[in-house]
């Protein structure tokens, strides 16, 4: 075993005795110390704990227990409220917030026996492509420390690139899983709208918001989201459904593939890059291993960026009226009033990121522009998602870039807002349509990791995690590391 | 000038549902401060909200109730401002698409007809907390129990022209929501409140006058005190050449005065949107079939019921249709075989006079309706005297659930003598021993039978039938 091991591979360890959860557990946190000072990938790394979970588990497996996933370490996104550990979605808001309760994710990966060694780095309040948006610090990319790691979970995805941990957790609203992964080159799904509960997981914009697992590969990433998924009766949007191939998964891992897929390749996403060199291999790729491809048009995708960014702000506005220093949070010292109270705290509390969002969804909201802005943007939302069906009545799954380009610099992009905003250019139309992505390292550019996504129709997890298991299984784009030479 | 008031007022009706609108926390009123508030409630970072479909199931039955229209698909809005007890920063309520739609009320106002009132729209919504300003100086305490607390509020059409017409109105909601269970009717403890629109017109005009708003009342007597007061006001700033301010109100019991809150221009944009936490409401049509097969017989049709029917008298059938606990009662005690009118003179009488004494509600009598019955039975059969009735009532009062009638009327001694063979035997004795009066009933002097009627009283402590005594009399002139 080594700091690259994958969940199965620890799995197989743990059944064979070859090593106890709590030592697995030990090196982990080891590992952590040593590397997370340069990368700042957690917040709070929770030792104690992780050991006390590892010890039972090692004692549930000494009693018979044989569950694949039982005392495998993993980190957690600090969007996820848990109980007694602090949980600040990266901001200062937050910043002294202890969790009273479990998000449903945190309880299923613990009555799942995962050891949670942390809590991860992210964009405050899931807001940002960089993960300079955090009060705690920007997160280094792994493959070259002057860039960033993406956002908004690049703690979550810097953590598992540079061998901190094999799996994290994330969300995605906008991209948040799929463009860090690729800038990481990792593995990261971003589930269909509704497969995960969102209970405990702390709202930026509750229509798009969705955790998945971000891991070195395919079959990791089955492993975690088959534990991450399934109905929650505390979640109102939650998906009534717990389809039987999650189980299978997590016992026998992915089923292979048993027929060629026509993969649509939507004219769209490809007009507009220098550097799509990375793609062309791996649509090479991809016909070597029998797939059909063919083009598509998803005509409305210029809408995508300008609709996310009205119906994300709206949402955001209002779930960020909360924090209003009176119940916990942030407080500001010595209010006057009321209404210095919510002014100073909220002032002090946010970042920049995200009061340009609560402005701008504030706006959107105003008596005089709702019709014009977050109206409109739910009709253009609408006609996103027919395009999606549309192309769905002729392929499989689509495939496209993740990312218009790689890693950035630290600073590039913090003053160019709309740039920062183009990162989300080819993730936030499947968020928009409510569908499942995932994202795969599948080439290089400037010697950084490049991702392509594939998209699914609803509920069809399975059919990506199958592609791109077969994917991985004949290239090995997945197992580079920082530091190998590109 | 002659003006007419024009008043339209929202309801809010507290729902009586165990847990609250969006969270498991218990809506149980008493409870010390933040005891009731979850993690929900508190609007803790990450919680979501579950709808209680108890609450949906309470509103669709006051939409039946009032043969209003319910939205098969309705949905749940955000209502967006900042302050102290409401912890999410909104209130989530139902803005563009109500639960239940237009609909009718039947008023009788004192003194005045009956007419129909309409109801323009009801919709869910969770309540907000309670600050308390008064508690701690320089502070204020909040407390969240009532948060989330499930609300059904009521918007009427402006159809009101005057506030014994609005107090009317309030007391016909009352009436109802008690009726059909949905609100405990509590107003002391905030069950229902009430904001009122008030404007006035010059009589024969009829585009309406700028409105104001009384917010927050919450007793019967109140409504019309303040919109008394306040149409008065606004009459009086009119005629003084003056102009109503479009503005929300307070009304102040104890100085019996509305006063300015807060003008137009300073309210608040509370920047409406569906909630994205929440499924759109769809109800099915066998949920309001089932609901609707499970309503109680409404205030309205037992009126008519009980005067048609049954040859009540209108205040009296008023008056027992009026309260669901009174109209089950009296319907009981028809089940169990007693006469209407007996039974409607037994309960706004006796009754009525020993729950006021004792200071018992009708739920909490110690006499059922099933005793009841027995007991006026026993006055057709002639087995009590209107007299003996009611020393048995008594009776029944203090033995409560264990009171049997025969049997305490064999106890008490209380059966009519009403056997002919005895009563003619004391009657002849009477004659032989008043031979004189005898002789004077027979010369045609009719008072003379009271005499005689009386001594048979006296000979029998009460117990003879007066009838049957009347008639042996006449029987032996």
């Amino acid at each position: 075993m080594n700091e690259f091991s994958s969940l199965r591979e620890m799995s197989a360890g743990l059944d064979r005795g070859d090593f106890s959860s709590v030592e697995l557990t030990q090196a982990h946190l080891d590992r952590i110390q040593q590397a997370n000072a340069a990368l700042n990938c957690f917040i709070t790394i929770n030792a104690d704990s992780a050991l006390a979970a590892a010890a039972q588990a090692d004692d549930q497996r000494a009693r018979g227990s044989k569950s694949p996933t039982l005392g495998l370490p993993f980190a957690h996104k600090d969007i996820f409220c848990t109980q007694g550990v602090l949980t600040t979605a990266g901001s200062k808001m937050l910043s002294n917030f202890v969790a009273p309760y479990d998000a449903t994710v945190v309880s299923n990966m613990a009555a799942a026996g995962m050891v949670s060694v942390g809590k991860t780095n992210m964009d405050e309040f899931a807001m940002g492509s960089s993960n300079e948006n955090s009060f705690f610090g920007p997160v280094s990319n792994p493959w070259d420390h002057e860039r960033v790691p993406g956002g908004s979970s690049g703690g979550s995805a810097a953590a598992v690139a540079a061998g901190l941990v094999a799996g994290a957790t994330g969300t995605d609203t906008g991209g948040s899983i799929r463009q860090p992964a690729a800038l990481c080159g990792i593995t990261g799904l971003k589930p269909t709208y509704g497969r995960v509960s969102r209970y405990g997981m702390i709202a930026f914009a509750s229509s798009l918001d969705q955790a998945g697992p971000m891991t070195r590969d395919a079959e990791d990433a089955a492993l975690m989201f088959s534990v991450m998924a399934g109905f929650d009766p505390k979640d109102s949007t939650s998906a009534e459904r717990r389809d039987a191939w999650l189980d299978a998964t997590i016992a026998n891992g992915i089923a292979a593939l048993d027929r060629p897929l026509t993969i649509g390749l939507p004219s769209e996403y490809f007009s507009d890059n220098s550097n799509l060199s990375y793609i062309d291999i791996a649509k090479t790729e991809l016909q070597r291993l029998g797939h059909k491809l063919v083009e598509v048009s998803l005509p409305h995708t210029q809408a995508a960026v300008p609709v996310y960014y009205v119906l994300a702000s709206a949402e955001a506005s209002t779930n960020l009226s909360r924090y209003d220093g009176v119940r916990f949070g942030h407080r500001c010292n010595d209010p006057q009033s009321l209404q210095d109270l919510y002014e100073r705290s909220r002032e002090e509390g946010f970042g920049e990121e995200v009061k340009r969002r609560i402005l701008t969804g504030t706006y959107t909201l105003s008596v005089g522009y709702f019709d014009a802005y977050y109206l409109k943007a739910q009709k253009i939302r609408r006609l996103i998602s027919e395009d999606f069906q549309q192309a769905f009545t002729k392929v499989d799954v689509l495939l496209a870039p993740t990312s218009p380009t790689p890693a950035f610099k630290k600073n590039q992009l913090t003053d160019d807002h709309v740039a920062m905003y183009q990162q989300d250019l080819y993730t936030v139309p499947t968020s928009l349509a409510g569908l499942p992505a995932i994202s795969l390292p599948c080439g290089f550019c400037d010697g950084l990791p490049m991702g392509m996504q594939l998209i699914a129709p609803a509920f069809g997890e399975e059919l990506l995690l199958q592609l791109a298991a077969q994917y991985q299984g004949q290239t090995d784009w997945h197992l580079r590391r920082p530091g190998d030479s590109a | 000038m002659n003006w007419e008031a024009v008043i339209g007022l929202e309801i809010h009706v507290q729902l009586a549902t165990k847990s609250k609108i969006f969270s498991g926390a218990s809506t149980a009123y008493g409870a010390s401060p933040n005891a009731q508030a979850c993690n929900i409630d508190l609007g803790l970072p990450g919680v979501l909200p579950v709808l209680n479909e108890k609450a949906v199931e309470m509103a669709v039955r006051f939409g039946l109730a009032i043969g209003a229209q319910i939205n098969r698909y309705s949905i749940f809005d955000r209502k967006n401002y900042f302050y102290a007890d409401l912890p999410k920063g909104y209130q989530i309520s139902q803005f563009e698409t109500p639960v239940v739609g237009e609909g009718t009320i039947t008023i009788t106002p004192e003194n005045g007809k009956p007419r129909r009132v309409g109801i323009t729209r009801a919709h869910l919504e969770e309540d907000a907390g309670k600050s308390v300003h008064d508690l701690y100086p320089g502070m204020t305490a909040v407390d969240l129990n009532r948060t989330g607390t499930p609300l059904l509020e009521i918007v009427s059409e402006p159809d009101m022209r005057t506030a014994q017409e609005a107090s009317a109105y309030f007391r016909q909601i009352h009436t109802l929501v008690r009726y059909i269970g949905i609100c405990d009717g509590n107003l002391a403890e905030g069950s229902m409140r009430c904001d009122a629109n008030v404007s006035v017109r010059p009589t024969g005009q009829s585009e309406f006058g700028e409105r104001t708003e009384i917010k927050n009342i919450n007793s019967f007597r109140f409504v019309e005190q303040a919109i008394e007061y306040e149409v008065a006001r606004q009459i009086d700033v009119l005629e003084s050449g003056g102009r109503i301010e479009r503005e929300t109100r307070l009304y102040d019991p104890d100085k019996d005065e509305t006063r300015s809150m807060r003008s137009k221009e300073l309210s608040n944009d509370y920047r409406y949107f569906p909630d994205p936490d929440l499924l759109p409401l769809s109800i099915s049509e066998e949920l309001i079939e089932r609901i609707r097969s499970d309503l109680p017989e409404l205030p309205d049709a037992r009126q008519e019921r009980y005067t048609s029917t049954l040859g009540l008298t209108d205040s009296d059938a008023t008056a027992i249709s009026n309260d669901i606990d009174r109209a089950n009662y009296f319907d009981a005690c028809l089940a169990a075989g007693a006469d209407p009118k007996q039974s409607a003179n037994w309960m706004m009488g006796e009754l009525s006079a020993y729950l006021n004494k004792h200071d018992v509600t009708l739920s909490e009598t110690p006499i059922a309706p099933e005793l009841l019955a027995q007991l006026i039975a026993r006055i057709d059969d002639d087995t009590l005297s209107s007299k003996t009735a009611k020393t048995l009532f008594d009776a029944l009062w203090t033995a409560g659930a264990s009171g049997n009638v025969d049997a305490l009327i064999e106890s008490l001694n209380l059966a009519q003598l009403s056997d002919d063979g005895a009563l003619t035997q004391i009657i002849d004795d009477l004659i032989a021993a008043n031979p004189k009066q005898f002789d004077e009933l027979r010369g045609g002097k009719d008072k003379m039978l009271g005499f005689f009627v009386g001594q048979v009283m006296k000979a029998t402590q009460g117990k003879a039938n007066p009838q049957q005594v009347n008639q042996i009399i006449r029987d032996k002139l």
